[in-house]
C-alpha cells in the first residue's frame, strides 16, 4: 500500500472516531494555521500608514502558496461576529524572508472591514484567507520602461510590483488628496533618493484633479510606457479612453476595485431556496449581499464579476447584470439551472436561488 | 381553544399591539448582535469539543472505576451540551448571521441519530409553526401518547406511561422515527415511496455511524477497557436521552400549557401566532447552569416566540417578555425542573385514561392551574 493511501485510510478512520464531526474541527482547535487546514492567517501587527490607512502583516498558513507582485488576496474577517470578506492588494514583495505577507487598507466612509483593519484589528487575530489572485502583475519579460498611473489606495498594488523588482526605468504618477494622505509616502521618496524611481506627486486639494490628456506634460514619453493604472473609477475610464484614443490600448493594464454599475431597475422577491428564506430586494442591490444580510451561506470572491468564484444556479424568475442591464432568465426544465454572478446581478423580479 | 379562552379579555387590537411589543423585543436583539454573542458560542463549542475529548481520553482507562465515573459524567455532559445548546440552537439558524460556514445551520451536523436535515424539518417547519395545534403538530405526544383532553383517546393510550418511559430511554431513536413519521410511512401503501426510502436510509447511515463511534470504535480503542467503556457511552447516551426528553416534555405539556385546534389557526394574524406561542409553552425555572444544560430551552416560551434568536439572550428577553404577559393578564406557565416534570408525567398517566367530556374537564384543570399560580 502506498503512503498516501494508507494516510486516507487512517484519515478514514479518525473520521469515525470524531463523527459527526470532522478530525479537522478538533484539529482546528489547536492549529489553525496548519497544513491541510482551510487556508487561514494571523494578524501579527498592524502598522499605520497613514491617518485612515494601515499596513496589516499577516503569517499565512501552511497551505498558502505565495503571490505574484500586483496580485490581491481575499480575506475574511469578522467584524462584530460577523464574517465579512473583502479583497485587498499584496504590498510585500515576493521575496520577504520570513513568510509573512502585507495588505495595506484605506479606511473608506462606513466601510465595515477598511474601517476594523485600520482601526480596531488587534494582532493575534485569526482571518479566512484565499490563495493570491489577480492578473494585474508584471510579466515574466520584465519591460524597459514602466508607468504607474495610481491614485488614492490605488497605490498599493503598484507598491507590491515596486517593492518586487528593481527595473531599470519607472516613472510613477500618483495623485492623493493632500500630502499626508500619500499611503508610503516615505517609502516612495527613499526610492526616489536610490535613484530607483521617478515620482509625479499630485495633491488634487491644491493641484486639482490630474486631466489624463495631459499626462505628455507629466511624462513626455508615456505612450511607450508599458502602463499599470488602479485608482477611482474616474481616473481608470479617461485612462482607457486616453489610450483607446492613442491605439495603444494593449499598453495599458487596469485594476478595479469595485464593478461600475450602470443600470438598476425593479428588484422582486428573492427566495433562497436550500436555506429555506425569503426577502424583500432591490433592483440595485447584488444577490450576494440580499444573501449575506439574510444568514444565507453564499460563496463569494471578488466582488466585481471577475473571479466566478460567486456563481450560483438560478432556479426561477430573472435577475438582472448590474454591469450591462442584461436580464437573465432560469430555465423552465429544474435539471437545467442557469449559472448567475450573484456579486454582480440583482433581482430583476421574483427570482429563486439554490443556496 | 379550549372553553374557558384564557385570552378571551384581548381585544383584536390589543393582540396586534401585543406583537407589535414582540416585534420590538425583537428588532433590539438583532440590532445588538455582535462579537460578544459570536465569542460565546465559539466559546461553548470550543469547550464541548476539549469535555468530549478529555472524558473519551480518560475512558480508555474505564476499567479504574474513578476514570468510569468521570469519564461517563463528562461525556453525558458534552452529548447534552452537543444536543441542546450547541446543535439544536444552531440548527434554529440562531447563528446564521455569523455567516462562518463552520457554525450554519446547513452545514451542521449533530451528535444524535436523526439526521441534521430531517430534523430541521419535522422540529422548524413543523412544529415550530403549527405549536400545539392539534393534529398539525406532531409534538403533542409524538403520535404515540395523548397529552391533551381534546386528543381523541384509544386503547393504546392506557399503555403510555410505559412508552413515554421507553421513548425517554431512547429518546434519540424516538425523534429519528418521528422525523421519518414512521407511523404514517410504514403503511404499506406508503413504504416504497423513493423519497421516504431515501430519507430511510439517510437515518440508517447515520445510526451506523452513532452506533459504530459509540459502541465499536472507542470501546476498541480501549483495549482491556472495551466493555467498560462501551457501558460508558451507553451510560452517556441514556442520561442525555433522559435528560432532554424531561426539558423537551417540560415545553409543552405541563399542566397550563394551552392546546389549539385546526381551525383556530385559519387566518392567523402576527399578534394571533405570537400569542398562540405564549400560551403553548412552559418554561423552567433555575439557576444560570440550569439554563446552560437545558439549551437555554427552560426559556421555551421565548423561543417559540423567537426561535432564531441567539440562545443566550433568551434570558434578558424572558424579562421583557414576561411584562408583557402581566402587562396582556396572560398566565406565564413556570416552575423548578421536578415540578414541570411531575406535571407532565401526571398528564402522561392521567390521560391514559379517557375523560367524559373532555372540554369541561380541561377547563376545569386549567382554573385549578391558574388558582394555584
Amino acid at each position: 500500500m502506498t503512503s498516501t493511501a494508507l494516510r486516507s485510510r487512517a484519515w478514514k478512520i479518525l473520521e469515525m472516531v470524531t463523527t459527526p464531526l470532522l478530525p479537522s474541527d478538533y484539529l482546528d482547535l489547536v492549529s489553525p494555521l496548519r497544513s491541510g487546514a482551510d487556508l487561514r492567517g494571523r494578524i501579527e501587527a498592524v502598522h499605520r500608514e497613514t491617518d485612515d490607512a494601515a499596513t496589516v502583516v499577516i503569517r499565512p498558513g501552511k497551505g498558502w502558496r505565495g503571490h505574484v507582485a500586483g496580485q490581491y488576496v481575499r480575506i475574511g474577517i469578522d467584524v462584530d461576529g460577523v464574517r465579512l470578506w473583502r479583497a485587498y492588494s499584496v504590498t510585500s514583495p515576493t521575496s520577504r524572508a520570513d513568510g509573512r505577507f502585507t495588505i495595506t487598507v484605506k479606511a473608506i466612509p462606513d466601510g465595515k472591514v477598511s474601517n476594523h483593519l485600520v482601526r480596531r484589528a488587534k494582532p493575534g487575530t485569526v482571518i479566512q484567507l484565499d490563495q493570491a489572485t489577480g492578473e494585474f502583475v508584471l510579466p515574466a519579460a520584465k519591460p524597459a520602461k514602466v508607468l504607474y498611473l495610481t491614485a488614492g489606495s490605488g497605490i498599493t498594488p503598484a507598491m507590491g510590483m515596486l517593492r518586487d523588482a528593481r527595473l531599470t526605468d519607472v516613472v510613477m504618477v500618483h495623485s492623493a488628496p493632500r500630502k499626508e494622505d500619500v499611503i508610503f509616502r516615505n517609502d516612495l521618496h527613499d526610492l526616489v533618493a536610490d535613484k530607483a524611481l521617478t515620482l509625479k506627486e499630485l495633491h488634487t486639494d491644491a493641484d486639482g484633479m490630474l486631466d489624463v490628456t495631459k499626462l505628455h506634460e507629466l511624462v513626455p514619453d508615456w505612450a511607450e510606457r508599458e502602463t499599470w493604472a488602479c485608482g477611482p473609477a474616474g481616473l481608470l475610464d479617461a485612462a482607457e479612453a486616453h489610450w483607446a484614443g492613442h491605439g495603444i490600448a494593449d499598453k495599458l493594464h487596469t485594476e478595479r476595485f469595485r464593478p461600475t454599475v450602470v443600470v438598476a431597475g425593479e428588484g422582486g422577491e428573492v427566495t433562497f431556496g436550500k436555506t429555506g428564506k425569503t426577502v424583500e430586494a432591490d433592483g440595485a442591490t447584488p444577490l450576494l449581499n440580499v444573501g449575506e444580510e439574510a444568514g444565507v451561506l453564499m460563496p463569494s470572491g471578488c466582488r466585481m464579476g471577475i473571479c466566478f468564484g460567486c456563481v450560483t444556479p438560478l432556479r426561477s424568475g430573472a435577475v438582472r447584470d448590474l454591469r450591462t442591464g442584461e436580464i437573465t432568465q432560469a430555465e423552465d426544465s429544474p435539471t437545467a439551472h442557469v449559472l448567475v454572478q450573484t456579486c454582480v446581478s440583482a433581482a430583476a423580479g421574483p427570482c429563486e436561488l439554490e443556496r | 381553544m379550549t372553553a374557558i379562552d384564557p385570552t378571551a379579555h384581548l381585544t383584536d387590537e390589543q393582540i396586534e399591539e401585543l406583537g407589535r411589543e414582540l416585534d420590538a423585543i425583537r428588532d433590539e436583539v438583532i440590532a445588538s448582535r455582535g462579537e460578544k454573542d459570536a465569542a460565546y458560542i465559539r466559546k461553548v463549542i470550543s469547550a464541548q469539543r476539549k469535555l468530549e475529548l478529555t472524558s473519551r481520553g480518560i475512558l480508555l482507562f474505564s476499567f479504574f472505576p474513578p476514570a468510569w465515573i468521570i469519564g461517563t459524567a463528562g461525556l453525558s455532559v458534552a452529548k447534552i451540551m452537543d444536543n441542546m445548546e450547541i446543535g439544536h440552537n444552531i440548527l434554529h439558524g440562531q447563528w446564521d448571521w455569523m455567516r462562518d460556514p463552520k457554525i450554519h445551520s446547513t452545514t451542521w451536523e449533530w451528535d444524535h441519530v436523526s439526521p441534521a436535515e430531517q430534523w430541521k424539518h419535522s422540529h422548524n417547519e413543523l412544529h415550530h409553526t403549527y405549536t400545539n395545534v392539534i393534529g398539525k403538530d406532531n409534538d403533542l405526544g409524538y403520535g404515540i401518547m395523548r397529552v391533551d383532553e381534546d386528543q381523541k383517546w384509544h386503547p393504546m393510550h392506557l399503555g403510555q406511561p410505559v412508552w413515554n418511559f421507553i421513548n425517554a430511554c431512547f429518546f434519540e431513536y424516538g425523534i429519528a422515527a418521528y422525523d421519518l413519521e414512521l407511523g404514517k410511512n410504514l403503511h404499506k401503501r406508503r413504504r416504497n415511496r423513493p423519497e421516504f426510502r431515501a430519507r430511510a436510509a439517510a437515518v440508517g447511515r447515520k445510526i451506523r455511524k452513532q452506533v459504530l463511534k459509540d459502541y465499536v470504535i472507542h470501546p476498541l480503542l480501549s483495549g482491556p477497557s472495551f466493555l467498560t467503556t462501551l457501558a460508558a457511552t451507553f451510560t452517556a447516551n441514556l442520561i442525555r436521552n433522559l435528560w432532554s426528553h424531561s426539558v423537551i416534555m417540560c415545553g409543552h405539556f405541563p399542566e397550563g400549557v394551552q392546546t389549539f385546534e385546526r381551525r383556530s389557526i385559519k387566518g392567523e394574524t402576527r399578534g394571533q401566532w405570537y400569542l398562540r406561542q405564549m400560551m403553548g409553552s412552559a418554561n423552567i425555572s433555575g439557576s444560570k447552569a440550569m439554563h446552560f444544560m437545558t439549551g437555554n430551552l427552560s426559556h421555551q416560551i421565548e423561543h417559540h416566540l423567537f426561535p432564531d434568536l441567539p440562545s443566550n439572550r433568551y434570558a434578558e428577553v424572558s424579562v421583557k417578555v414576561k411584562a408583557l404577559f402581566e402587562k396582556y393578564e396572560l398566565a406565564y406557565v413556570t416552575g423548578p425542573l421536578p415540578k414541570q416534570v411531575f406535571s407532565a408525567w401526571h398528564k402522561v398517566f392521567r390521560l391514559s385514561l379517557p375523560n367524559k367530556k373532555p372540554k369541561v374537564k380541561k377547563t376545569s384543570s386549567r382554573d385549578k392551574e391558574l388558582v394555584a399560580a
